[in-house]
């Protein structure tokens, strides 16, 4: 009996975080792994060295400080949408529009930026100044596009998931019909954000005081500008809001248990409202990121996809704030190395898709890796990521 | 009786010396069993006892540490439920397995089919349900879908999976737990009757009443082991119980006269709609005093959910008032309710009472955290004043900090320390030439940044910790302006005291409550709503599928509350526990209540009377007659 009554001893305190931190992140760690072994053989089957792709990978994202800094910026609109999605999770809510919140702040910021003039006379001044209103626009463009869902849900019951999807087609038609470059030939004059130059959809240029400032700017054409701080910092923010304020508890309660917070006294109309709206902020800025710290103005490409990214990426950080750093700096990782692995080894940069498609699989159905390599389940600790069809 | 002699034949199944364990618990300690053909056999104990734990063994579900299953003399290892289905072992777990939306008879063969070339034959699996079900008198349509049936019809589908699969034993787990008595009935019925065609069962429970009634042989158990036998003829509810809680259990509560003084809650003319839009609650007056406990009796279903639902803020009314302390209170919310010096334990604990993946510490602040002393300054007015600090001492922070950083900068120390790392440090020409800080100096300042914010933010808070302790009082523009920020010390604090005071078995304030077994959750949720000390304490259905100790412990808190002056409304579907409680006791119908009665004035078979539909004066008058 006496290795029974060992057994029986409760663990210590002080090793349990250590041991429910590791319990926490083992899937997605091995979830990544995995996902880059498959990558591995599908490479080799294609007739690729998968070693010489994967070095290539990292030379392109790590090798050089270019490198780097283009990881870096690659990360930083991956964690103001990953924030996104990975909120919303919190207040029990599938924000599957972050694509179109964040394409609708890039819009704005964009139209700040190049049709607001800011001349305070000290030029330090007028950026402080103008590329505020122009953040302040991309989370205004954000939120607006978050609210709606949010309210539709609150007071319709309509699913967040269905209208989110929705939400990002008129966003993507919208924008459309913004930037239309027209056509002069048959006379049809362009959409009312375009910069007239006929051919291409975008926006003008913005003015260089809606320019987020370079804190470093390597050789090569990369550099970094002032928005991997932001995006840390609310990372830190969105942390201490859900888990020490008042509004993070009520957030969470109605994530978990929506009859329990009505029985508490909480709104849960208002809180489900709320937590759409700074999702769409968050996602919004990630936009506004793009606009004002990479491209200077608006075109449709720049934000191909980020919003939809960004679900795998708070999947994979367990719709924790750091988890979701550290997943955007995978995907940042992913997206810098992968023209570096194209040059080096040949292996065409979509396989990086295929590799992050298969995170998202692991990480979305996380039975598949707990039982091949049998991790047992953490019981009801579990986050509920949407409180399904029609609930509610 | 044939099936008497059957009983006394073969052992079908023998458990010797399981022990199990589960991180911190024993939950299974040398548990010794046997099982005979054709017996009822009840596995008596509370909540957390290891009844569970040690069928779910059997079931294959779990693996023991050590010990041994024999199944007709022969040693058996279930690694899995398919296996022990496979040796004729069937089990009826508390929540059903079954797929709502499918038909009764496709969920019975589900996994089994019968099937003609690639295609389930339905037919067929009609047939073979029908079959059973007139075997065994086990009345079910096999064409109904799951969904819309009553939940002792699904119960009973369940026991028709499991003989499908040619079950010879049955472990029914907690089987009366969600029936309606007439429903219970019934099951006995079923299992009488299947005893008698040979099927032996385990019944798992801690229903004293049931155990007398329906089993053949009594095991007790008593955390994670035997601690005795019985038959039912040499026991009494009381010699079962206080084997089960290991003392003497009071099963009904010793209380004094009430004292009943002003009136506390006023319910005048209230009518609700449930939510099919059906008249639920019509026209329903009453009041409550306090020092007084008032009764409300019922068959589930008659509109008390929605009295109950309405009075807490729940639900809307569609006419009538409700009156609290002076105050209408009607068609509020929850808070002001709350606020009013309310105690509410929600009938459906789960979905109303408690948040599973909250610690013990957060659920016993549910429904208080949102004022002091949870919820601390700064307040949402308070907050830009507090912002502006904050920002002023962040920048006098980083200025000092910078400045000191500076003097590094330009000092042959600062090279030195790069020099270490061997990295060369950058000529502040070529840094301008190259427009911005390089890698080393950005990484710098971000942890700086961080840093320096962390401090300001602790130095904030200490300032205004203090000024809040000069003051005297929190700081904030009226009652209305309240904290932005939750202590978690405090909220940690009054937790632990809670956990003390209403016994709640716990491992620690951090531990999720939907780990706690039913009982102390129960025990959470009225520490919640006790330890408040409400004027008006509303509680519903407060013992329901719970452990009798974690009852007596209930029932005397009730008391303890009434006789401390609060008014009580208590609102069961337990009889015995609306007589054991109740100083005066109204009966609902339909929606309506049908009679007022003084508790000592009034029999069960009464209250039953009325409960069942029978009119008030044919009742209270017969009795006068």
């Amino acid at each position: 009996m006496s290795e029974l009554s060992v057994a029986a001893a409760p663990p210590v305190k002080s090793f349990s975080f250590i041991v429910r931190l590791l319990r926490h992140a083992a899937v997605p760690i091995l979830s990544v792994l995995t996902a880059v072994l498959i990558g591995a053989v599908i490479i080799a089957l294609a007739g690729y060295d998968p070693v010489m792709a994967y070095v290539g990978l990292l030379d392109g994202a790590f090798g050089n400080t270019a490198g780097l800094t283009r990881t870096l910026v690659k990360m930083t609109p991956l964690v103001f949408s990953g924030l996104s999605v990975a909120f919303a999770f919190k207040g029990g809510l599938f924000n599957i529009g972050a694509q179109g919140q964040l394409v609708m702040g890039s819009v704005l910021s964009a139209w700040v930026g190049f049709a607001v003039a800011v001349d305070l006379g000290d030029p330090v001044l007028s950026t402080i100044v103008h590329v505020s209103l122009a953040l302040l626009a991309g989370a205004l463009g954000g939120l607006l596009w978050g609210a709606i869902p949010g309210i539709l849900k609150a007071y319709t019951g309509a699913h967040e998931v269905i209208t989110t999807i929705m939400f990002n087609y008129i966003a993507t038609n919208f924008i459309s019909w913004l930037l239309y470059a027209g056509s002069p030939a048959e006379g049809i004059p362009p959409g009312p954000f375009n910069d007239g130059n006929g051919v291409i959809a975008r926006t003008p240029t913005i003015m260089p005081t809606a320019q987020l400032p370079v804190i470093y700017d390597p050789p090569g054409p990369q550099f970094l500008h002032l928005g991997l701080f932001l995006a840390l910092i609310t990372a830190i923010l969105v942390g201490v809001l859900v888990s020490k304020l008042k509004f993070g508890f009520e957030l969470r309660m109605v994530g978990l248990n929506p009859t329990a917070a009505r029985y508490s006294g909480i709104s849960v109309k208002r809180i489900t409202i709320m937590t759409m709206v700074i999702a769409g902020a968050l996602a919004g800025l990630a936009g506004a990121m793009q606009t004002l710290g990479v491209n200077y103005r608006y075109e449709p490409n720049q934000s191909l996809g980020l919003g939809f990214t960004a679900i795998t990426v708070a999947l994979l950080g367990g719709g924790d704030p750091l988890g979701v750093v550290l997943s955007a700096f995978l995907f940042g990782v992913m997206d810098a190395g992968s023209t570096r692995m194209q040059f080096n080894s040949g292996v065409p940069s979509e396989i990086i898709v295929v590799i992050q498609a298969l995170i998202l699989m692991f990480v979305a159905a996380e039975q598949m890796i707990r039982s091949l390599y049998r991790i047992k389940a953490e019981g009801d600790t579990g986050q509920r990521l949407s409180t399904g069809w029609g609930q509610r | 009786m044939a099936g008497n002699n059957m009983r006394n034949g073969d052992v079908v199944l023998e458990i010797r010396g399981i022990t199990k364990h589960f991180p911190g618990v024993l939950a299974n300690d040398n548990v010794n069993l046997t099982l005979k053909k054709g017996e009822i056999l009840a596995l008596l104990g509370e909540n957390g006892a290891g009844k569970s734990t040690l069928m779910n063994i059997v079931y294959g579900l779990y693996r023991a540490d050590s010990g041994q299953v024999l199944l007709r003399n022969q040693e058996a290892h279930f690694a899995s439920p398919r296996e022990a289905i496979h040796s004729g072992i069937g089990m009826v777990h508390q929540h059903f397995q079954l797929i709502p939306v499918m038909s009764v008879a496709e969920n019975v063969v589900l996994g089994e089919e019968v099937t003609s070339g690639a295609f389930l034959d339905r037919k067929e699996a009609v047939r073979h349900v029908r079959e059973l079900s007139e075997q065994y008198k086990l009345r079910v349509d096999p064409d109904a879908i799951i969904e819309e049936l009553p939940v002792g019809t699904q119960q009973r589908v369940e026991i028709i999976k499991a003989l499908y699969r040619h079950a010879e034993i049955l472990i029914l787990d907690e089987p009366t737990a969600v029936l309606t008595p007439q429903e219970v009935d019934e099951l006995f019925k079923i299992m009488r009757d299947l005893a008698d065609r040979g099927v032996s069962i385990i019944f798992i429970t801690h229903k004293l009443k049931e155990v007398l009634t329906i089993a053949h042989r009594i095991v007790v158990m008593r955390d994670g082991q035997v601690v005795g036998e019985a038959t039912p003829a040499e026991s009494t509810p009381e010699s079962l119980a206080a084997m089960m809680v290991g003392r003497e259990v009071l099963l009904r509560v010793q209380r004094g006269p009430a004292h009943p003084q002003d009136t506390v809650l006023d319910v005048i003319g209230l009518s609700a709609l449930d939510d099919r839009h059906h008249h639920a609650v019509r026209d329903v007056s009453f009041s409550v005093r306090s020092g007084e406990v008032l009764g409300v009796a019922g068959v589930q279903g008659n509109g008390q959910t929605e009295l109950v639902e309405v009075l807490t803020g729940l639900r809307h009314a569609t006419a009538g008032r409700v009156i609290i302390h002076g105050e209408d209170l009607t068609n509020t919310s929850p808070r002001s309710v709350t606020s009013s010096g309310t105690g509410h334990v929600p009938e459906d604990r789960r979905r109303f009472g408690m948040v599973d993946n909250y610690t013990v510490a957060e659920n016993l602040v549910l429904n208080s955290y949102y004022d002091l002393p949870f919820s601390v300054p700064p307040t949402a007015r308070t907050l830009p004043v507090v912002m502006a600090g904050y920002i002023g001492i962040f920048l006098a922070f980083f200025a000092v900090l910078a400045s000191i950083w500076g003097a590094l900068w330009s000092s042959a120390l600062w090279s030195l320390t790069l020099g270490l790392f061997g990295i060369q440090d950058v000529e502040s020409a070529s840094r301008e030439a190259m427009n911005g800080p390089n890698m080393v100096e950005l990484i710098v300042m971000l942890v700086m940044v961080l840093v320096i914010g962390y401090l300001a933010h602790r130095f904030t808070m200490w300032v205004l910790r203090r000024l809040q302790k000069a003051a005297g009082k929190p700081l904030r523009f009226g009652k209305k302006d309240r904290g932005l920020v939750l202590d978690h010390r405090q909220i940690d604090q009054h937790a632990v005291g809670l956990v003390e005071q209403f016994d709640i078995r716990t491992p620690d304030v951090d531990t999720h409550a939907g780990s706690l077994s039913g009982g102390n959750q129960q025990k959470m949720v009225v520490a919640r709503e006790f330890g408040r000390k409400p004027r008006l304490l509303v509680a519903a259905q407060p013992t329901r599928g719970i452990d009798v100790g974690s009852i007596e412990f209930i029932h005397q808190q009730i008391i303890a509350q009434r006789d401390a002056g609060a008014a009580v409304l208590l609102v069961s579907a337990e009889l015995d526990e609306i007589v054991a409680l109740s100083d005066r006791i109204v009966v609902m119908y339909k929606g309506e209540i049908v009679a007022t009665v003084d508790a000592d004035k009034v029999t069960r078979e009464q209250l039953g009377l009325l409960m069942a539909g029978a009119s008030a004066e044919d009742v209270l008058g017969v009795r006068a007659a």
